[in-house]
């Protein structure tokens, strides 16, 4: 009977797991400092960009980083308002286009009190990777502040296409 | 009841609430924006105080095109769509543009500076949801005289293959 109970109690857990419906993610309050996982899609990137190969990641690899890493980045959006609130990735924050002058200084507020190792990953999607308004301006501001431990998202497309289409997580709001 | 009987009704239940939470993730959602479908009707003040329904051009062939300042995809697009409003306008066409700029003042002073010749209203969340979701720019939908959704573009687009479409659809009546 013991064991019954026992194999009961691991299947209900593993089905609260499974109905959990956004991942814990790190929250600011805390600042967490990590390297960020290899994995595939690296020859995804592009051959040639203004932000140096070792800042980019692949959507790929972010959504793997989220689902396997036991502590996760910080991730920050820097587009535009109303894709933010279709879709965004779960635990996201919102600073605002990367490409004005507000987007800028929400972004400077927000990692001013992290240590300049913090994980941070960086994400726009607006529109093609080469027309991105944002994400170069949002990654000069980081870089310029010093911060090392940072990536951004090379969305080649869209975040419709490369992200939301892809199957991986989103949330809305 | 016996032990054994309690365990299998535990298990088929937990089968059951898994297979509830894999059908609700990966059930498709219709397409709003399917070809042949209406297209979803909206009703908006564009930029110049003016009340602005889809519905009301019901009869001609639409062009509504997703948009907005800081894309340069879209920004591209524009001056062909001024040149296609004075060319079809005569024969019952009509460009509609949904900017998805967060503020309406770039808007206002784009709309001037290209000296845009159609309606230009700021869309939300909620109309680019009734669309299927605006997740990155351009998107643009062909819309015919019966108010169905022709065809629907995502990201730049050649000039040839609006003119073509527009002037099709213009021809069928």
């Amino acid at each position: 009977m013991k064991h019954y109970i026992s194999i009961i109690a691991i299947l209900v857990s593993l089905s609260a797991f499974a109905v959990a419906q956004e991942p814990v993610l790190f929250d600011g309050t805390n600042p967490i400092v990590l390297s960020f996982q290899g994995g595939s899609g690296q020859s995804a990137l592009p051959a040639s960009d203004a932000i140096p190969p070792a800042h980019l990641m692949t959507p790929e690899q972010l959504n793997q980083t989220l689902k396997t890493a036991k502590h996760k980045p910080l991730v920050l959006n820097i587009g535009p308002r109303s894709m933010y609130t279709q879709a965004h990735i779960p635990g996201a924050e919102y600073m605002g286009a990367g490409s004005s002058d507000a987007g800028q200084q929400k972004l400077r507020e927000r990692v001013k009190s992290l240590p300049k190792n913090s994980a941070i990953v960086l994400y726009c999607g607006c529109c093609p990777w080469s027309h991105c308004p944002n994400v170069h301006p949002a990654y000069q501001l980081l870089h310029s502040l010093g911060y090392t431990n940072m990536k951004v998202v090379y969305i080649a497309n869209d975040f419709g296409t490369d992200w939301v289409n892809m199957g991986y997580p989103v949330a809305k709001g | 009841m016996s032990s054994k009987r309690i365990l299998i009704y535990g298990v088929v239940a937990l089968c059951l609430l898994g297979l509830y939470i894999a059908s609700r993730h990966t059930a498709q959602k219709p397409k709003p924006t399917a070809k042949g479908n209406v297209a979803p009707d909206f009703t908006v003040t564009d930029i110049e105080g003016k009340k602005l329904s889809l519905s009301d051009y019901r009869g001609k062939v639409v062009l509504l095109d997703f948009w907005a300042t800081w894309c340069s995809p879209c920004r591209e697009e524009i001056p062909h769509f001024v040149d296609m409003q004075n060319q079809y306008g005569p024969q019952g066409f009509q460009v509609i543009g949904i900017s998805m700029d967060d503020d309406v003042k770039p808007v206002r002073e784009f709309y001037q500076q290209f000296k845009m010749n159609y309606p230009v209203a700021i869309g939300d969340d909620k109309l680019a949801e009734s669309f299927g979701g605006v997740l990155g720019l351009p998107v643009n939908f062909i819309i015919d005289r019966e108010g169905r959704i022709h065809a629907k573009h995502l990201g730049a687009t050649e000039a040839s293959v609006f003119d073509g479409e527009v002037s099709d659809l213009l021809a069928r009546h």
